[in-house]
């Protein structure tokens, strides 16, 4: 018989690694997926944050891979995935996460890499009821239609809460030995991945992605609001991971560093950004985003760059602001008093 | 068998990572390529990808701000 081929939607969580492994148990060839959507949960902020460098900085998805022996293939979807994040047909969940419209768009593309690669069908680790918006029992077979994977789409960890799909109809799986996990309980993925032997398994706390932080979400909307169109880059969005984001006018926002290992993440945004620094004193490194920034701007921004830096109670500090072009202004100003800093600048 | 270069600075993983791969599709079995990241978990991230797609870490090295790993290209 010949042997089939599945590819997974790794994410770098239990319940892919968990799917995976239950169709390699079945002999079945499998290769990982994963998409870089820009908003994904990985080392960027560990490698960007000095005093997060001793944690060991792993990528889950590739740690997921090695432990099960299969190959990975990482694609950079950043692009295709502004229209997904942009307009999702299906809303939004809690924060700006489109869940429902991204688990389409990923096995969409999936779908197009099988079709490309040769491969036979798709498998993803979704449980039924796990998750409110993406993973609810009406919504997997809508999922598996319109991203056109159709009976394509296996999900062997609750493939018997579902109808047969292709890979069962045919018998490249045995369908009594796939799962019937539902709802939120975590304990039987617990279970299983004792059985396998799998430990030290990422569990991250929120979603898969920064789209379902909070406080995230809120800089984004905030950035969307501020610029003439919601259209974004991969920069703008890893901005928005690092420093304290203030905006003291509608035209420009600062984007301060909270310590040494922002501030010379920061510093390689010189050339695209205004950046501000006191001389006279230790302190962050500002970077200005905005547009129409006026010479009072930039005063008004040293003014809150003082106050986050070692001189915050001197009478006067040196600032120095370097414009993108290289040009280089230079000027004393008070550092601005902390009630002056209103709680409504903070992004 | 040939040597080349890969500036994956400033990117932070798993760019780094991704670049890497697509460069590597486009080269020969037993050809090096030496990649050099700004993003130290790339000394974790290439040489893990490297593992799981057979392809062999020759030398990683730091050298200032810099990181640089240069590997050989396996078997398809
Ligand atoms: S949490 Fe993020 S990556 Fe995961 S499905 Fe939702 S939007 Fe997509």
């Amino acid at each position: 018989m010949t042997q089939r081929k599945a590819v997974s939607l790794i994410s770098g969580g239990l319940d892919s690694l968990l799917a995976t492994k239950v169709m390699l148990e079945q002999g079945v060839h499998v290769e990982g997926i994963n998409f870089f959507t820009g908003f994904c949960v990985e080392g960027h902020t560990h490698a960007i944050r000095k005093r997060d460098q001793q944690k060991e900085k792993r990528n889950n998805a590739l740690w997921c891979a090695e432990q099960l022996g299969v190959k990975l293939h990482i694609i950079d979807v950043i692009e295709e995935y502004k229209d997904v994040l942009l307009n999702p047909k299906h809303g939004y969940g809690a924060n700006l996460n489109p869940c429902q419209d991204c688990k389409t768009f990923m096995i969409h593309k999936a779908l197009e890499w099988i079709k490309a690669h040769d491969f036979d069908f798709i498998i993803t680790g979704e449980v039924v009821g796990q998750r409110p918006m993406s993973q609810r029992k009406d919504l997997m077979p809508v999922i598996a239609r319109e991203s056109g994977a159709n009976d394509l789409l296996l999900r062997p960890l609750c493939a018997k809460n579902l109808p047969e799909t292709l890979p069962e109809r045919e018998g490249w799986v045995d369908r009594s030995r796939l799962l019937d996990f539902s709802g939120r309980n975590r304990k039987p993925q617990m279970a299983l991945a004792a059985q396998y032997g799998f430990t030290d398994y990422a569990t991250p706390a929120g979603g898969c992605c920064f789209l379902t932080d909070e406080n995230y979400s809120k800089k984004v909307v905030d950035m969307w609001q501020h610029r003439p169109s919601r259209d974004y880059e991969l920069d703008d969005i890893m901005l928005l991971k690092v420093g304290r984001h203030i905006r003291p006018k509608d035209n420009f926002k600062l984007i301060v560093g909270r310590e040494e290992g922002e501030n010379k993440f920061m510093e390689g945004y010189r050339k695209q950004f205004i950046s501000i620094y006191t001389t006279s004193h230790p302190g962050p490194l500002v970077l200005l985003d905005g547009r129409d920034i006026s010479d009072a701007d930039i005063e008004l921004a040293g003014r809150i760059t003082a106050r986050f830096g070692q001189g915050r109670d001197a009478e006067t500090v040196d600032v120095e602001a370097r414009l993108p072009g290289g040009e280089i202004k230079t000027f004393q100003v008070a550092p601005m008093p902390p009630h002056a800093i209103k709680p409504e600048w903070y992004v | 068998m040939s040597q080349y270069e890969l500036d994956a600075r400033r990117i932070l993983c798993p760019m780094p990572v991704i670049r890497t791969q697509n460069r590597v599709v486009e080269l020969q079995p037993g050809d090096t390529l030496i990649v050099t990241c700004t993003d130290p978990g790339a000394l974790n991230d290439i040489p893990a990808w490297c593992r799981i797609n057979g392809h062999t870490v020759i030398k990683t090295e730091r050298r200032d701000d810099d990181v640089i790993i240069t590997l050989e290209v396996g078997a398809a």
